[in-house]
């Protein structure tokens, strides 16, 4: 199926050519930061994760998102997904390898990421994390392939694939669980520190997830002749409005507790992201921004006639997928670190290369999602030709 | 098997039978390790007035090793520390303790956002924010506090370094591998003490004393107070509590009869946020 | 049955045509390309002029010595071996004393015991593994104790 990305119309070989230009920019900011160390990044001694980390958690989000339409249909039959669900499969490809440099790019020794393995420790999370990220991409692989190539030779699927279908399931509630894990069993940052952390990353990851993909389906409706199918879309519409209610729900109850109990070392966090604290309020404006967007967002998935027109439903999309970027992508790793244990504020701000590089792993995870949707697409249109 | 690696080190059991002999051993390998003498200290002076004072009330009946005279016990179960900040009136007797540490480990000067610190100083209502009182006695309000490395008896980092970079020794330092660090930094978002450092650049060109006897870093590792285990190898104290003026008591925890107890015994201590459970090994006399 | 081998075959046939007879040079000129950046490191080295072999010299201190922590021929060829694991005993393990197969006793350091005999790290240690090609990350940490910093740095 690989040939099928070599063959494409113009503005596929312009986007193709674009995003490698991208990643060839992030490369040499990265091999700058090589050279000088993470010194170039705009975290600190006491915002010590940034901007990196916290794309993996929402990379690791989008790609968990993937399972809302995987679910459905393996699970409860849900036939109108069928279309689509290799979508969900390949975006988790694209989503988890992006996760896995984003590490990378972390790491102060990225040569001697292996003692990762060497020495495995079983009492640290980040090693039970990188072992549920694999573990997903690799299940998404065999899965995403697997249906593809079937479909493409007209044949159902083989029995032997349903139990890793079915167990991706689980892996995929795993993995985003387990990156929440990471942050909420850390004791002194009480921001993080919170049972609910997991089921709120659950639930961001659930919205913007299904967000993206109605996003990418409302795309290739437009350029290619891939269609979803309205039914398809609007029931993930009714996924995403449950979902962002719920994210919603939960950051309220946060809010709530911190708010009422009145707690200082519970309330400080919040106080720095939506007011500022001690005159620092770098991050003010951002945190209201998601806030305004997913209210929009919610009100206007609310709305059955809104959601019902598709180019209202994009905005929503999209709006829901930016709000929790913001949230997740800036807010939650930052509002952690500010203040320090020792009630210290220092600001993050990410800096140009920074951004750079990050923009770079981006285009990566753009480039495999061109070339999966491509085999895709190209398999469907191959197979309606032959019938 | 640990052991079949370890082919090099066939008669090693014998020097590990004993700690008495490998000391002996060091001792005859002083002359070639011993560190580089030292500037008389500046501060010396004002330690007298020091106890004009504060009045430290420590027992009597229970005297405190000298660290000059006597050297460091050879083992312990929980190397601990007991800080009387009574002794610190200003960041000028507090000074000649973060340097020692500062040029003993090599450590360089940095910008706010890169720096490394091994001991520095805090204030109280930093150090201790939940013990933070409305009306803090003046003095202790700008009293300089000490902040290290607490060598937690139960150590988060420990728990979430995900190489055991870092790591519990037998005798309770919580200690750097700096070879295995993979510069993850999460053992940094777990400390709740702010104790670790990250190298985000070379620190090489910004060291500005150099001890040959001790390495310096690369970029890209975490670390932090190692509470001088080098020194203590080579029966030696830390530099800071050799550098206190008697501030600072070392000594085992696990041992009723140590320094370290014995202080504890006679006067009121906090440690720092004790409350996650992490039982730090840093005490603090108010 | 049939209907899948029928099935395979279009898709042989179909992946086929992707290669019309025109692009035949092509992938020639490209298996060129390959095999050539694939052979690299053997012809580039054939065509380098290499360096002259330059001998390995034992400093006087070591030579007055005459013993190392093992013998020779087992230093030569285990040296980074034994290296690795005296860092974890002294590291991990914070056993710092040696004992060596002839009874002798050595401090595990590398800056304070390996270099203070073996005090030129430059026509010892560099210029075998520079013949060597050998790149390690040592002294990006430990020092050279018989120079300065800044000389460590360079």
């Amino acid at each position: 199926m690989l040939e099928t990305i070599f063959k494409g119309s113009k503005s596929y070989w312009t986007l193709v050519t674009i995003l490698a230009g991208l990643i060839a920019v992030g490369a040499i900011f990265y091999i700058k930061q090589l050279q000088v160390g993470l010194g170039i990044t705009g975290m600190s001694r006491d915002v010590s994760w940034g901007f990196y980390i916290a794309q993996l958690t929402f990379l690791v989000g989008v790609a968990a998102g993937g399972v809302m339409l995987v679910l459905p249909y393996y699970l409860h039959n849900y036939k109108k997904f069928g279309k689509i669900t290799i979508l969900g499969e390949f975006l988790a490809i694209a989503s988890i390898i992006m996760c896995l440099l984003f590490v990378m790019v972390d790491l102060g020794q990225p040569a001697r990421a292996l003692n990762l393995w060497l020495h495995p420790t079983l009492h640290s999370v980040l090693f039970w994390d990188s072992l549920v990220l694999f573990g997903y991409l690799f299940l998404n692989l065999l899965v995403g392939w697997t249906v593809l190539d079937c479909e493409r030779n007209a044949v159902p699927p083989p029995k032997w694939i349903k139990p890793f279908i079915y167990l991706s399931i689980p892996f995929a509630f795993g993995i985003h669980t387990v990156t929440a894990f990471l942050y909420c069993g850390l004791p002194g940052r009480h921001f993080w520190l919170t049972a609910v952390l997991a089921p709120r990353f659950l639930a961001s990851a659930f919205a913007a997830g299904p967000a993206f993909v109605i996003i990418l389906c409302l795309i290739l409706k437009k350029y290619t002749k891939f269609n979803a199918g309205k039914d398809a879309v609007q029931a993930l519409s009714r996924i995403i409005t449950y979902a962002l209610l719920a994210n919603i729900f939960l950051f309220l109850c946060e809010v709530f507790v911190a708010m009422y109990s009145q707690m200082p070392s519970h309330m400080v966090h919040l106080q720095y992201l939506f007011f500022g604290l001690h005159g620092h309020n770098a991050l003010v404006p951002y945190m209201w921004a998601a806030m305004t967007m997913m209210a929009v967002a919610i009100f206007m998935l609310l709305v059955p006639s809104v959601r019902k027109n598709e180019s209202y439903l994009a905005i929503a999309c999209v709006l829901t997928f930016v709000g929790i970027w913001i949230d997740k992508g800036l807010g939650m790793i930052t509002g952690g670190f500010v203040p320090n244990p020792l009630h210290q504020v220092t600001e993050y701000m990410p800096t140009f290369p920074e951004l750079m590089i990050s923009i770079g792993i981006y285009s990566i995870g753009g480039l495999i999602l061109t070339f999966l949707f491509k085999m895709a697409v190209s398999v469907r249109e191959e197979v309606s030709q032959d019938l | 098997m640990k052991n079949s690696r370890r082919k090099f080190l066939k008669i090693a059991g014998a020097t590990a039978a004993g700690l008495g002999l490998s000391t002996t051993a060091i001792k005859a390998l002083e002359s070639t390790t011993a560190e580089p003498p030292r500037a008389p200290d500046p501060h010396a002076a004002p330690a007298v007035d020091t106890i004009k004072m504060g009045k430290p009330v420590i027992d009597e009946t229970a005297p405190v090793a000298d660290v000059k005279k006597n050297p460091p016990p050879s083992k312990a179960k929980q190397w601990a520390m007991v800080v009387d900040t009574r002794q610190f009136k200003s960041s000028k007797d507090l000074e000649p303790v973060v340097n020692a540490c500062n040029k003993i480990h090599n450590i360089p000067s940095l910008n706010k956002k890169h720096e490394i610190k091994w001991i520095w100083e805090e204030e109280y209502k930093h150090l201790f924010p939940s013990l933070e009182t409305k009306f803090l006695a003046e003095e202790v309000k700008h009293r300089p506090f000490p902040a290290l490395c607490n060598h937690c008896e139960n150590p988060p980092c420990v728990r979430a370094c995900p190489t055991q970079a870092t790591f519990k020794r037998k005798d309770g330092i919580v200690l750097m591998d700096f070879h295995r660090c993979i510069g993850c930094r999460f053992c940094m978002a777990a400390c709740p003490y702010g104790a670790r450092s990250f190298n985000y650049v070379d620190p090489r060109p910004n060291i500005e004393e150099f001890n040959p006897q001790f390495p310096t870093r690369t970029k890209g590792v975490v670390e932090k107070c190692n509470f001088c285990a080098e020194r203590l190898a080579k029966g030696q104290w830390p530099a800071c509590v050799e550098a206190s003026n008697g501030a600072i008591t070392f000594g085992d925890l696990d041992d009723p009869d140590s320094d370290v107890r014995k202080v504890l015994k006679n006067n009121f201590s906090v440690r720092r946020n004790v409350s996650l459970g992490t039982e730090p090994s840093v005490y603090y006399i108010i | 049955m049939n209907d899948k081998a029928e099935l395979s075959n279009a898709s042989a046939s179909a992946s086929m045509k992707l290669i019309p007879s025109g692009d035949k040079k092509w992938i020639i000129l490209g298996l060129i390309i390959f095999v050539g950046l694939f052979t690299f490191p053997i012809w580039y080295n054939m065509l380098k002029c290499s360096a002259p072999i330059q001998p390995v010299v034992l400093s006087a201190k070591a030579k007055a010595a005459g013993y190392c922590v093992l013998p020779k021929s087992e230093m030569v060829s285990a040296h980074m071996q034994i290296l690795d694991e005296w860092r974890d005993i002294v590291v991990r393990e914070g056993e710092r004393t040696y004992t060596s197969p002839s009874g002798k006793i050595f401090t595990m350091s590398l800056s304070n015991t390996c270099l203070d005999c073996h005090n030129n790290q430059a026509e010892f240690c560099d210029r075998c593994h520079q013949y060597a090609s050998v790149k390690t990350y040592c002294m990006d940490c430990h020092v050279n104790p018989s120079k300065s910093l800044k000389e460590n740095m360079q």
